[in-house]
């Protein structure tokens, strides 16, 4: 499967929303600790090296 | 200055009321969008109606200026619409920046079979003058110069203390409806909350008139590269050659600093110059800061006092919900205050308050999220959203998290049974949607209750409860399949006077039609009424 760069969010706003709130109350440190947990595990659901080594080149 | 905001449009006269107490069936305190629109709705069916406003002409700048498409589909029902369109501002194109680079451009196709656009941009006094004057054609009575200083709310009626250049006079009301705006002196003087959060930015905005030839496209900045610009940026045109620009400024700022001329055309010609390489000759039409407030009642009704508009609920201005959310307060309303004054149940108001609730917190939602888009409130918020804007530059799937407000869209109010499994857009408690039919569009068959047929057989008229919902039949073409079938076959729905859903079936069933008409005039528990 290719790297998916096409709008495949439903209720991006939603999303987006949930994604901030996630953060909420966090200092900036436990933030990008959240973050980087946050890409391990998705990273992990695609399982794909093809793909994550795409999507790390597309982040870049 | 513009002529059409500095002429009385409806002077104060002294009235017979004012020697002697009388007793209206319904009073509006306000003409503004919301409380004109309600009166012609009302007038329509027959109800008299008095508007009370302090001033006697509309208001100065341009306020609103974008309307949607169910707006104006409500203004069409009531003979407002077609001078609205013919003036107001159809554009397509919008370009995104983010600092100094285009992240990307838009074209909006418009969906076939409508008779509105998705939108128009029209100054907010066009509307309010167009108002006026179907207000006035339809025996509206607006009473100017008439301030509202006193409000006692009775069991049976409401005692109002109204002052004029006479002097104050008693009125009374059977019912009430507050639409005076954002500052409801009406909602103070009942002693009522008006709870929310208060964003620290200023706006300033900036209607410029320029007769350059200038394109018709929908400019926004985050992050803008101009000189002293703020945090964001907007260019949008209205009619006769005005642009409004809007700039985000933050929270401390010297406000008149910031609304001296000079110090505002260096932002205007950095902005203007920075796609076209030149100034263009312009004029300062109109200049204001604004601060911005996501706010609303806890309940929209109090007895015989219910509050519609701005007086209800406020958003930010991004998405456009102000005005457009209001108007459709009044279209919940109209029908609803209608059915009350013939003699039905007042709880049906109670659904009048419970839907328009639901529908300002989604407004508030919309743009509260838009707003945090815009002013990231935290550095990772930040982080989050410059990312979304470097990744939108070449990749399409970052494009619809950026948010620089949301088109107002009509909300789909919660709680009705569906009996099809059709199409999600016109599910029960959603507004119709439009389609061309042999003689023009559906939302101009629309009066009433209707029973929309779609390959189905049913009775010319359904009489329930006191009102009567009129077949109205659908051609089979593509767009009502997409629109209204589904994988369905056939289908009958069930649209109230507000053209909002009520339910839909795979056949004409008239218990369960029935049914849904009385619980959509609050009269389910029929066995125990008269
Ligand atoms: C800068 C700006 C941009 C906006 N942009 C948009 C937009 O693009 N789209 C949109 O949908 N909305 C927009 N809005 C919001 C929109 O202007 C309001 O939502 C809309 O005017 C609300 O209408 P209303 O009838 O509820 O109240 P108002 O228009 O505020 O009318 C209230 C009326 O009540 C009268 N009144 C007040 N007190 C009394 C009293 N005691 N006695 C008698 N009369 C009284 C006032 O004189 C006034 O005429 C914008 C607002 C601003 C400020």
């Amino acid at each position: 499967m290719p790297l998916n760069l096409d709008p495949n969010i439903v209720d991006p706003d939603g999303f987006y929303d949930d994604l901030l709130a996630a953060h909420m109350g966090l200092s900036h440190a436990e933030s990008d600790a959240l973050n980087a947990r946050l890409i391990l595990i998705l990273c992990n659901q695609i399982g794909d090296r093809d793909v994550i080594r795409a999507a790390l080149r597309a982040a870049r | 200055m513009n002529a059409v905001f500095d002429t009385p449009l409806y002077p104060y006269a002294w009235h017979a009321d004012q020697d002697t107490l009388a007793r209206h069936r319904v009073v509006i305190v306000g003409a503004g969008p919301v409380g004109l629109t309600l009166a012609i709705d009302l007038a329509l069916q027959g109800v008299a109606v008095v508007v009370l406003d302090d001033n006697d002409r509309v208001s100065t700048g341009s306020r609103a200026i974008c309307f949607a498409k169910r707006t104006l589909e409500i203004l069409d029902r009531l003979g407002v619409a077609a001078p609205l369109t013919a003036k107001g501002v159809q554009w397509n194109k919008g370009r995104v920046f983010f600092g100094e680079r285009e992240v990307y451009d838009f074209t909006l196709l418009a969906e076939d079979g409508h008779k509105q656009p998705a939108f128009i941009n029209l100054q907010q006094y066009y509307l309010e003058a167009a108002l006026v004057a179907r207000a006035h054609a339809v025996g509206v009575q607006i009473r100017g110069g008439n301030r509202v200083i006193g409000v006692v709310s009775h069991d049976d009626h409401v005692a109002l203390t109204v002052d004029t250049p006479d002097g104050p006079y008693p009125l009374e009301a059977d019912w009430l409806v507050a639409c005076d705006g954002a500052r409801s002196p009406l909602r103070d003087m009942l002693g009522l909350a008006f709870e929310g959060r208060v964003f620290e930015d200023n706006f300033l905005i900036a209607d410029v008139k320029m007769a350059a030839d200038f394109p018709t496209e929908r400019w926004f900045w985050f992050a803008p590269p101009f000189e002293g610009a703020g945090r964001s940026a907007l260019l949008h045109k209205q009619p006769d050659d005005v642009w409004r620009i809007d700039f985000q400024l933050g929270w401390d700022i010297d406000r008149t600093a910031e609304l001296d001329p000079v110090r505002i055309r260096t932002r205007v010609d950095a902005m203007l110059s920075s796609q076209t390489g030149a100034v263009p000759a312009y004029d300062l039409e109109w200049t204001s800061i604004y601060t911005f407030q996501c706010r609303r009642m806890e309940k929209f009704r109090h007895g015989r006092v219910l509050f519609a508009g701005d007086a209800a609920h406020q958003v930010s201005p991004f998405g456009a919900r102000g005005a457009n959310s209001g108007i459709q307060d009044a279209d919940n309303l109209a029908w609803k205050l209608v059915l009350v004054l013939d003699g039905g149940r007042d709880d049906l108001l109670d659904t009048y308050a419970a839907e328009r609730e639901f529908a300002a917190d989604e407004n508030i939602l919309h743009s509260t999220r838009a707003t945090d888009f815009l002013t990231p409130k935290t550095s990772m918020s930040q982080i989050f959203r410059d990312a979304v804007l470097d990744l939108a530059a070449s990749h399409a799937f970052a494009r619809p998290l950026v948010n620089s407000g949301r088109l107002s869209v009509p909300c789909i109010y919660p709680g009705l049974a569906d009996g099809l499994a059709g199409p999600g857009l016109t599910r029960p408690g959603a507004a119709c949607v439009d389609v061309a039919v042999d003689q023009g569009f559906l939302v101009e068959q629309l009066h009433g209750f209707c029973m929309l047929a779609i390959n189905c057989d049913a009775p010319e008229a359904l009489r329930e409860a006191g009102v009567v919902a009129r077949r109205v039949d659908l051609p089979m073409t593509d767009a009502v399949r997409a629109r209204y079938l589904g994988d369905a076959s056939a289908a009958i729905y069930l649209l109230r006077p507000d053209q909002h859903i009520v339910g839909r079936w795979p056949a004409y069933d008239e218990d369960a039609l029935r049914a849904a008409m009385r619980a959509a005039i609050g009269k389910n528990e029929d066995a125990i009424e008269p």
